[in-house]
């Protein structure tokens, strides 16, 4: 029996995971709508594959509790496998069987009929060479193994997917393959996709909402607009010749300026408006006898966001 | 309704489409792996050959009408058959990830290692024809006739479905191939202290004791009843019981195994 209102395809509560002493997951709080592509991000060891496995069933929770599809991840296993298409972080196939049988394989394993599974792996024609099918796996390119390993997640048709970074390594041109497929699974059969990725430019554009999480903890939530906003409206990049740190001091005492972050000999200056501040910073810093030699000004990314949040870049 | 929480389109396939699915996808694999069968082939073989060249003789002199063939024919059997399974595969799964592909599907777990067993099942019953015919090729006959020999198969291919559990348990409590290689070591008590070489009556000492516990000299004993006496139901009721004996801890074990990997999530 479903546990969590329909319109919520994806939820969790305090979930944590514990490996020994390790806190992996330390309390995770997030709601996905249905229909929504849910962006989750953070660096290496932040907890996001622990959470992709847990929210998939193929890892208990130490503590706290996930719905999936409206069903618990724990006492519901059955009921949320039965909805969710899973493509993990490493593609998930079998080099020693032809792309058609690993299909077959998936499709017969969900109770699908050959006449079904033949119909399906023909509608996957935008996403998979369907002519290289009957070769066997490992003979494949890197693109087309993580396209059909996504063939293979939606073989039975789910209605939440969950991608564990589906583009990393790919060549750009596969990468936009599985962007516009993921776009169109979400725009035509309103899919749910939890979506982790290390590309901020992936998340940005494709994602509805973002959740960062560091340190185990979700640490920043929202629409990719509104975690820019966060930042200031603009950045003013300036590298400075001299101590960084000073340099700082001199800049957040100017007007307007909402954050100065130092990144080695970098300042990232966040300001509601750049255009106007960028000359006071010049002529700020070149009073304390400081030389900017270099200053840019730009609208802010995910990468700013996530600095701030989590202290690091991702890209 | 939404479409996140309504019915799926998709269903449980039920235990016995999960099985087929699963062993079929195995036994495909198997049928591109031949070259792994092939050292399973030779030891047999060559520890016939050296067996029979070098013990015949002496044993067929010291009991008259004794045949030495058809007393190894059962031992080469088990050497064929035993330690026999696809567990290096199933760690090639667990690494590659598409174990964590198939757990994800709503099958049931334990369909996941019977899967595999049953084309191991295949496998073993299928190396047991060779080396029968080399024993009928060097002269031993089965004083059970034809259906004994279709009894001594089936009797084999369960020793060797029974003895699987073991490399499938460390196969998942490690997911190393190394540690899976290695695993034939657990063979050499079962093959070497029991009544390889020598009847029974001929072991002394702590081997005699040894062998006396040893379940394959149960095994070995039914087996080589139906080649040179017939059929013993004593023997071969006592060689059942040791392969289910083996067969209940190995699998209980891997099993174990399983569950505590699947409760663990441990990749």
């Amino acid at each position: 029996m479903p546990t969590t209102n329909g319109d919520v395809a994806v939820l969790a509560e305090d979930l944590r995971r514990s490996f020994g002493a390790v806190e992996a997951v330390r309390s995770v709080d997030l709601a996905v709508r249905a229909g929504e592509i849910y962006g989750f991000l953070g660096p290496n060891g932040a907890g996001k594959s622990t959470c992709v496995r847990m929210l998939c069933t193929l890892l208990a929770p130490s503590g706290g509790r996930a719905a999936v599809g409206g069903f618990d991840v724990v006492r519901d296993v059955e009921a949320v496998r039965l909805r969710i298409g899973v493509a993990l972080q490493d593609a998930a196939l079998d080099a020693k069987l032809t792309g058609r049988e690993l299909l077959g394989v998936q499709g017969r394993l969900y109770g699908m009929s050959r006449k079904q599974i033949a119909a399906r792996i023909e509608s996957f024609g935008d996403l998979v060479d369907v002519a290289a099918l009957d070769r066997r796996i490992g003979t494949y390119s890197g693109g087309m193994r993580r396209r059909l390993d996504l063939a293979a997640a939606l073989m039975h048709d789910p209605r939440i997917l969950f991608l564990d970074e589906p583009t990393t390594g790919l060549d750009p041109v596969s990468r936009m393959r599985v962007w516009e497929e993921v776009r169109r699974m979400n725009r035509e059969d309103g899919m749910t996709i939890f979506l982790t990725t290390q590309y901020l430019e992936e998340a940005d554009a494709l994602a509805d909402r973002v959740g960062i999480i560091d340190g185990g903890r979700i640490v920043a939530e929202g629409t990719p607009d509104e975690l820019k906003r966060r930042i200031g409206v603009d950045v003013i990049v300036a590298r400075v010749e001299g101590d960084p740190a000073a340099a700082a001091t001199v800049v957040e005492s100017l007007d307007g300026i909402a954050s100065v972050a130092v990144h080695g000999d970098e300042l990232d200056i966040a300001t509601a408006d750049g255009a106007a501040a960028v000359g006071r910073v010049a002529v700020a810093l070149a009073a304390a006898g400081l030389h900017a030699s270099q200053l840019t000004l730009r609208r802010p990314t995910l990468d700013d966001v996530f600095l701030e949040v989590t202290g690091e870049r991702l890209s | 309704m939404t479409a996140a929480s309504a019915p799926p389109t998709a269903r449980s396939a039920g235990f016995l489409a999960d099985l087929s699915t699963l062993a079929g996808r195995a036994i495909r694999l198997m049928l591109r792996d031949l070259e792994g069968v092939i050292p399973a082939m030779i030891v047999p073989v060559f520890f016939f050959a050296v067996n029979v060249g070098s013990l015949q003789d002496q044993f067929e002199r010291a009991a008259p009408g004794f045949d030495y063939k058809a007393f190894q024919i059962p031992v080469a059997v088990i050497f064929a058959v035993t330690g026999v399974s696809r567990a290096s595969n199933l760690v090639i799964d667990i690494q590659q990830g598409y174990f964590d592909r198939l757990t994800i599907a709503p099958i049931r777990r334990v369909s996941l290692l019977l899967g595999l067993m049953i084309a191991d099942l295949v496998l073993v019953m299928a190396l047991t024809v060779p080396v029968l015919l080399m024993g009928f090729i060097a002269g031993v006959g089965f004083a059970s006739g034809p259906l004994g020999v279709l009894a001594f198969i089936v009797l084999a291919g369960c020793w060797g479905l029974a003895f699987t559990g073991f490399p499938y348990a460390i196969a998942l409590r490690t997911g190393s191939p190394a540690a899976v290689n290695s695993s034939f070591i657990l063979f050499f008590p079962f093959a070497f202290l029991t009544t390889t070489f020598a009847p029974k009556e001929a072991l002394t000492g702590w081997l005699g004791a040894v062998a006396t516990y040893n379940p394959v000299t149960y095994l070995l004993e039914g087996l080589r009843s139906l080649v040179s006496s017939g059929w013993d139901a004593a023997a071969l009721g006592r060689a059942a019981l040791a392969v289910l004996a083996v067969g209940a801890v190995s699998q209980l074990l891997a099993h174990a195994v399983l569950r505590g990997r699947l409760t663990s999530g441990r990749r």
